[in-house]
C-alpha cells in the first residue's frame, strides 16, 4: 500500500504550487485556478489523515465533501463576478483593476 | 434524538431562515408595486425579530445536533446585536435601493444579507470545526454577491473580484491549518480538540493558518490588503454593513476558538496577537492620515479599530469577552452612524464621497455634520461619548492580564486618530467652499437609523447597566 507521507507530499506541492499561482498569475481564471488547486490540497489531506491515522471514524471525509460543495459555491460566485468584469471591461486581466488603489 | 432540543436552543437561527424564505417569496410575487412596501415590511420584520429575540430565553449553556452546535447565553446576547446592526443597514439603505437600476434588485439586497446573518450566527455558535467553516463561508460567498452588487459600476465589479479572490485565498489557508489540526489531534470538535493540543510545531504552524482565515475577516494587519480596495469599490451600505457586522461576529467567533480549543498554547496565540494588535493599530491610523475619499478612510480606521477589538481578545478572560462585545456594540453605534452620514450625503449629492466634498457643511447641513462629529469623537475616544467608556474598558482587560507596553502602544495611538478624525471636523466647520453639497433632507428611515444611532453614542457610555447586563451573560464563556 502507499504510505501516507507520498500522500502529503502530493497535497503539499499542490498547496504552495497554489499559493504561488495565486500571487503570481495575471489572469483572475488562473488565479481563480490556484486557489482551487489550494482548496483540493485541503481535501487531500482530509481524507489521508482520515483513512491512514483514524480509520474507524468519518470526520475527515465528511469534511472533505462540505469542503468540495461550499468551493464549488464559492467558485460559481466568484466566475459570476468574473464574468461582471468582462462585460465591463472586455477582458479579465489583472493589470486593468486598477481603478482602486492607495 | 429529541427534535425539540432544536426549536429551544436554535430559535434565533430558524427565525431568521423563516424570514429570509419569505422575503425570497415576497420578491418573486411582489411585482413593481409589491415592492415599493418591501422596505417597511423587511424593518418591521426585522424589528419584531429583534425584540422577540433580544434578550437570550435561555440561562445555560446547551449543545445540540451531539456537539456541533452550542447555545450559550452570551452568543444569543451577541447574535441580537449582529441583528441590530442588520436593521440599521436595512433602513439606511433604503435611498439607495430605491434608485432606478437597483430597484429592481431590492428583494435580493435583503435575502443576501440576511442569509450572511444567519452565516454568522452558525458561526458564533458553532462547536465543531465542520460547522464553523459552513458559517464562515455562509457569511462570505453572499457577502461577495453583496459587495458586487452595483454590477454595471466598474468600482463595485472591482470590489467584488479582490474581495472573492482574498477570501477564497483566506479560507484556503485557514482549511489547511485546520487539515493539520484534524491529522494530530483526530477530532474536529471544539471540546475534544483541547485535549489533543500539545503545542507540537505542527500545531502552532495550523494556529497561524488557522488565523489568517478569521485575520482576513476582521481586516486586521498583514491579511488587510482587500479593506480598502473593496471598502471604497462597494455600495456605501453594503460597507457599513462589512465594517460592522461581520467584524462583531468573526472577532467573538476568534475568541472563542481562541479561548476553547487552543486553550493549551495560550502564550503563542498571545504571542501572535500581541505583534498583529501593534501592527493593526499602526498601520491603519498611518494610512488614514493620508486618505482623501471618506470610504477609504473608513476603511483604515476600521483597521486600526480591529486591532483595539483584539486587546480584548488577548486578555483571553470572561471580563476581556464583556468589553470587546460592549466595544463592538460602541463602535457600532458610532460606525453606523458616519456611514450613515456618508451614504445619505453620497444619495443626495450625486455621488461626492470626497473630503474636499465635505467642507463647509456644517453651513448647509447642520444636522448631519454634528451627527458626523460625534460619532468621530466617539470613535476617537473623547470622554463624554461611549467610545471613552468602551476603549477605557478593553484597555483595562489587557491591562489587568499584564500587557503594559502594548496597551501603551494602543494610548499613543489613540492621540494619532484623534488627529485624523479631527481633519473631517476641520473640514465639515472651519473650511470654506464656494459650493458646499447643497441643503436637502434626508429620508425617513435614514433619519430614524441616525437618531438610533446618535442615542446609542450618547447614551450607551453613561448607562452602566448596558455594560452590567453584558457582563451578566459572559460566565463561564
Amino acid at each position: 500500500m502507499v504510505q501516507m507521507e507520498y500522500y502529503l507530499i502530493v497535497s503539499t506541492i499542490m498547496m504552495f504550487v497554489g499559493i504561488y499561482g495565486f500571487l503570481t498569475r495575471r489572469n483572475l481564471l488562473a488565479m481563480l485556478i490556484s486557489v482551487e488547486l489550494i482548496l483540493n490540497s485541503v481535501d487531500i489531506n482530509f481524507v489521508v489523515f482520515n483513512r491512514f491515522l483514524f480509520p474507524g471514524q468519518l470526520e475527515g471525509f465528511f469534511f472533505s465533501l462540505f469542503a468540495i460543495g461550499i468551493s464549488a459555491a464559492e467558485t460559481a460566485v466568484a466566475i459570476a463576478i468574473i464574468i461582471n468584469i468582462y462585460r465591463n471591461m472586455r477582458n479579465i486581466q489583472v493589470k486593468n483593476l486598477n481603478k482602486l488603489k492607495w | 434524538m429529541d427534535y425539540s432540543a432544536i426549536f429551544t436552543y436554535m430559535y434565533t437561527e430558524i427565525a431568521l431562515i423563516g424570514v429570509t424564505v419569505a422575503a425570497l417569496l415576497y420578491d418573486l410575487i411582489a411585482g413593481r408595486r409589491g415592492r415599493k412596501y418591501f422596505h417597511g415590511i423587511m424593518c418591521g420584520v426585522l424589528l419584531l425579530f429583534i425584540g422577540a429575540t433580544v434578550f437570550p430565553y435561555h440561562k445555560e449553556t446547551a449543545e445540540i445536533f451531539g456537539g456541533m452546535y452550542i447555545y450559550s447565553p452570551i452568543s444569543g446576547v451577541v447574535k441580537s446585536l449582529l441583528a441590530i446592526g442588520t436593521l440599521l443597514v436595512f433602513l439606511q439603505a433604503d435611498k439607495w435601493l430605491g434608485q432606478k437600476d437597483t430597484e429592481i434588485k431590492r428583494g435580493e439586497f435583503y435575502v443576501l444579507t440576511l442569509s450572511t446573518l444567519i452565516g454568522m450566527d452558525f458561526m458564533i455558535s458553532a462547536g465543531h470545526f465542520m460547522m464553523f467553516f459552513i458559517g464562515l463561508e455562509l457569511a462570505s460567498v453572499p457577502m461577495a454577491c453583496l459587495v458586487a452588487f452595483d454590477k454595471y459600476k466598474h468600482n463595485s465589479a472591482e470590489a467584488g473580484a479582490k474581495f472573492i479572490l482574498s477570501a477564497l485565498f483566506a479560507s484556503g489557508l485557514m482549511l489547511y491549518g485546520i487539515s493539520f489540526l484534524y491529522g494530530t489531534t483526530g477530532t474536529l470538535y471544539f471540546d475534544d480538540m483541547t485535549a489533543g493540543i500539545d503545542g507540537s510545531a505542527l500545531q502552532i504552524l495550523s494556529l497561524v493558518f488557522f488565523f489568517t482565515g478569521l485575520g482576513f475577516k476582521l481586516s486586521l494587519v498583514p491579511f488587510h490588503l482587500w479593506t480598502a480596495d473593496t471598502y471604497e469599490g462597494a455600495p456605501t451600505a453594503v460597507t457599513s454593513y462589512l465594517s460592522v457586522v461581520s467584524k462583531a461576529a468573526a472577532a467573538f467567533a476568534l475568541m472563542v476558538i481562541l479561548i476553547k480549543v487552543f486553550a493549551p498554547v495560550v502564550e503563542y496565540w498571545q504571542a501572535l496577537l500581541y505583534i498583529v494588535i501593534i501592527l493593526s493599530i499602526t498601520i491603519g491610523n498611518l494610512f488614514a492620515l493620508r486618505q482623501k475619499n471618506l470610504k477609504r478612510f473608513m476603511a483604515f480606521s476600521s483597521i486600526s479599530q480591529a486591532g483595539y477589538i483584539m486587546l480584548g481578545v488577548i486578555s483571553g478572560t470572561p471580563y476581556g469577552m464583556t468589553t470587546l462585545i460592549f466595544y463592538v456594540l460602541v463602535y457600532m453605534a458610532a460606525n453606523l452612524a458616519a456611514f450613515g452620514v456618508i451614504n445619505t450625503v453620497e444619495q443626495n449629492s450625486g455621488g461626492k464621497v470626497g473630503m474636499d466634498d465635505y467642507n463647509g457643511l456644517y453651513k448647509t447641513n447642520p444636522k448631519l455634520a454634528v451627527i458626523m462629529t460625534l460619532a468621530l469623537f466617539s470613535l476617537a475616544g473623547i470622554p463624554p461619548f461611549a467610545g471613552f467608556f468602551s476603549k477605557f474598558f478593553i484597555f483595562a482587560a489587557a491591562f489587568e492580564q499584564g500587557f503594559h507596553v502594548l496597551v501603551f502602544i494602543a494610548l499613543i495611538n489613540t492621540v494619532i486618530s484623534l488627529y485624523y478624525y479631527l481633519l473631517i471636523v476641520k473640514a465639515m466647520f472651519i473650511n470654506r467652499n464656494d459650493a458646499p453639497v447643497a441643503t436637502f433632507r434626508s429620508d425617513g428611515s435614514t433619519r430614524i437609523s441616525l437618531l438610533l444611532c446618535l442615542a446609542g453614542i450618547i447614551i450607551l457610555g453613561l448607562a452602566s447597566c448596558i455594560f452590567d447586563g453584558i457582563n451578566l451573560y459572559t460566565f463561564g464563556i
